[in-house]
């Protein structure tokens, strides 16, 4: 790859320069991106610590909170994760930093929407913390009708904070898209771009299309409650499963929001850690578009058992079962790379290696709840939960724990301890484990999901599953500690420690507010190794 | 008049162009889907209730959603030869023909205003405060809490496209605009097209079925 911007020496890194004002009113994107990560891992924090409070109230059989704090709990859990952590997480922060980075730009198209799109993303999460000071959620993050219109807590704070970061969604969405398809470097074509960028791309079309319908139905649910407009309120002639086809047109599309960024992670990083050329290149950037096509395609396999029609079932069954076939293709391409490759297990590889391995199980557990007559059987139970996270947790945080070790020594200049990202990634990892895979079987027992008790028969699990999250807890709080303490006093990095092909790993670490001295010209793809030069 | 300064990380004034362009035509999408929404829960209790449709629109007043629409045609005709004027380096008629379309916006808010004015008194209101009595149907809420979820929507749409229209209007007094450089005034034209079609779908969808 033909570059032109080493000779940075005596240009100031994004980092230096300006108080807290500076950052505040920033438009630079690598800012936005640090500032994106600050708030959402703080927010991951929070919901981390509700989620301990709900396997804490399961450790044991006997209410230790009311059943009311317990559906508070989980609920905060739910939307928080959801929301404020999981959606914004990789595109706002590691892609706000590394699109432009990637494909050659100086910065996105709109730096000032970029800058909004953050303090509309803070005015909502606020707006939805102030919940719990008015009383709190109890509807669990869906905010099913008709319970959601009649409950007396604060619904309303909720789903306008969910509004409005909505609106943060789409504008970092549009954002990307427009350049992506517009700032790319001369030489940078689509099919040299990184598959991370394919990742990015195919998530903000989702952004774009579905955010606005979720958008939509939280303004009604509000409006269900101020006005009594009744569509989703059967008392009123209105129907509650419209709501269910309102909010899963969205939040399933969302759960690909999710996703599809942290297969672009594992993309890079798998090819950085063989250093080896991807395997399959075309392959794995096209079925990013094909999973965001087909997730418009199967929300109704959330409602199998709402009473949706025969054929509306069968027909999101096999649509839904669909979603397995560029997912595979992805699995597979990533195991063809490390095949004869020269891996190197340092700590972005052992996430990117349990992001394969956890995803699958969260993948092929997907099929069982996609097939309608197990479906029935295991709808609403534990089975769901641990499912969903093994693919949310599995996956897309893994994804996101390999790319925020993969680019740390990037964004931040310094290393992050080996050996404690080791030992904290063998916490995390076993820690999930011993919480997640129990569930399966509790699941499979019928221990139903959102409940503040449960008979003696799920006793041994629910304590196995509840020490896991102990186990997961003390992982992050390692992994927390020696982060903040690698800014300071972690080794320098050079500029590019992993022996990366990648633009980002040719600028110095950090960057300079600008990027790039020059625009690169691209001349080969992203993954050139085992050239010789 | 001022010269257009293009932002350093664009390359050109052309890729500025487009980028804005790209941007604001997937801004439309969202705008689209956002109505979509609605229009589906139209879809869907027409499908339930077609006879209750059919009798509630003889309850709205079709002469002014007839005008409504007349002059929102008029005013989408009138931005767009504001748009040919600025990139004719005509400031001068682009403004007065943004006035005109600002003036036509508001016209059709005052129209509405009329209009809401009307069923509130007559106790045409969405859900439960539903009270007007000559109709019989008893779901005959739910097409109020439609007409007016969509309208007031698009009303709300149309105050957004008026405040933007304002501003590019004073803008284009101010001289900013010439044939080099006129996004914003093409931006907000193309989004006031799309306030306009709305309303083109919404007015013989509500008002003209019965």
């Amino acid at each position: 790859m033909e570059h032109h911007g080493e000779s940075q020496g005596h240009h100031k890194s994004y980092l230096e320069g300006g108080g807290i004002g500076s950052w505040l009113t920033t438009l630079d994107h690598k800012r936005i991106g640090v500032m994106y990560l600050a708030a959402t891992m703080l927010f991951f924090a929070v919901g981390g610590i509700f989620a301990l409070l709900v396997r804490l109230e399961l450790l044991k059989s006997g209410p230790l909170f009311s059943p009311d704090v317990y559906n508070k709990f989980f609920t905060f859990h739910g939307a928080i994760m959801v929301f404020m952590f999981i959606i914004p997480i990789i595109p706002a922060a590691l892609g706000n930093f590394f699109l432009p980075i990637m494909i050659g730009a100086k910065d996105v198209a709109f730096p000032r929407l970029n800058l909004a799109s953050y303090y509309v993303f803070i005015g909502g999460a606020l707006l939805a913390f102030l919940a719990i000071f008015f009383g709190g959620v109890d509807t669990g993050w869906t905010f099913y009708t008709p319970y959601s219109i009649r409950s007396a807590t604060s619904v309303i704070l909720v789903t306008m904070g969910v509004f409005v970061m909505g609106f943060s969604s789409i504008m970092t969405g549009l954002n990307f898209i427009v350049t992506i398809h517009k700032l790319r470097a001369p030489g940078m074509t689509f099919h040299r771009m990184p598959l991370f960028l394919w990742a990015i791309y195919a998530t903000a079309i989702i952004q774009v299309l579905a955010t606005p319908v979720i958008g939509i139905t939280t303004l009604l649910l509000v409006m269900e409650r101020v006005l009594g407009i009744g569509f989703f309120d059967p008392k009123l002639g209105g129907d509650p499963i419209l709501f269910q086809h309102f909010f899963w047109f969205y939040s399933h599309p969302a759960v690909y929001i999710m996703i599809l960024p942290g297969m672009g992670i594992v993309s890079e990083v798998i090819t950085v850690f063989s250093r080896k050329h991807i395997f399959g290149y075309k392959a794995i950037a096209y079925s990013s578009l094909a999973i965001a096509f087909i997730s418009f395609l199967v929300w109704g396999h959330h409602m199998f058992v709402s009473g949706q029609s025969a054929w509306a079932n069968f027909l999101f069954s096999i649509l839904t079962m669909l979603v397995a076939i560029p997912t595979a293709i992805k699995i597979f391409n990533w195991t063809a790379t490390l095949y004869k490759g020269s891996i190197h297990l340092q700590t972005p590889m052992l996430y990117a290696l349990s992001f394969i391995f956890l995803f699958t199980i969260g993948g092929l557990t997907g099929l069982f709840l996609a097939a309608l007559s197990v479906d029935v059987s295991l709808h609403d139970t534990y089975f769901v939960v641990a499912h969903f996270h093994y693919v949310m947790m599995g996956g897309t945080v893994m994804g996101l724990l390999a790319g925020l070790h993969y680019w740390w020594p990037k964004m931040f200049g310094r290393m992050y301890p080996e050996i404690w990202g080791k030992i904290s990634w063998a916490f995390v990892f076993l820690g999930f484990n011993v919480t997640f895979l129990p569930q399966f079987w509790l699941g499979k027992m019928g221990m139903p999901r959102r409940y503040h008790d449960y008979g003696p028969e799920f006793a041994t699990w629910n304590m196995v599953s509840s020490v896991g999250s102990w186990l997961i807890g003390v992982g992050f709080l390692m992994m927390f500690i020696y982060f903040l303490w690698s800014l300071k006093r972690g080794e320098k990095a050079s500029s590019n420690p992993w022996n990366g092909k990648t633009l980002e790993w040719q600028l110095s670490s950090p960057p300079t507010t600008h990027n790039f001295d020059h625009v690169p010209t691209i001349t080969e793809g992203p993954y050139q190794y085992g050239v010789l030069r | 008049m001022t010269q257009h300064v293009v932002a350093e990380h664009f390359e050109s004034a052309e890729q500025a162009f487009e980028a804005s362009k790209l941007g604001l035509w997937l801004f439309l999408v969202t705008e689209i889907l956002l109505f979509g929404g609605l229009f589906v829960l139209y879809i869907v209790f027409r499908g339930l209730y077609p006879e209750l449709f059919h009798e509630a629109s003889h309850h709205l007043n079709r002469t002014l959603g007839a005008l409504n629409t007349v002059v929102l045609i008029c005013s989408s005709f009138t931005m767009a030869l504001a748009v040919s004027r600025v990139q004719h380096n005509d400031s001068k008629k682009a403004a007065g023909l943004l006035l005109f379309t600002f003036l036509c916006g508001l016209t059709f808010m005052i129209v509405k205003y009329c209009e809401y004015t009307h069923k509130i008194h007559e106790g045409l209101l969405p859900g439960v405060h539903f009270s007007f009595t000559e109709m019989a149907h008893p779901k005959a809420p739910l097409f109020f809490s439609l007409y007016f979820m969509m309208t007031g929507l698009h009303g709300l749409h149309v105050l957004v496209g008026m405040g933007l229209i304002a501003w590019v209007l004073i803008r284009t007094r101010r001289g900013d605009f010439s044939s080099q450089y006129f996004t914003p005034v093409e931006l907000t034209g193309i989004y006031w097209h799309l306030v306009d079609l709305i309303w083109i779908y919404l007015f013989p969808l509500l008002y003209l079925i019965g």
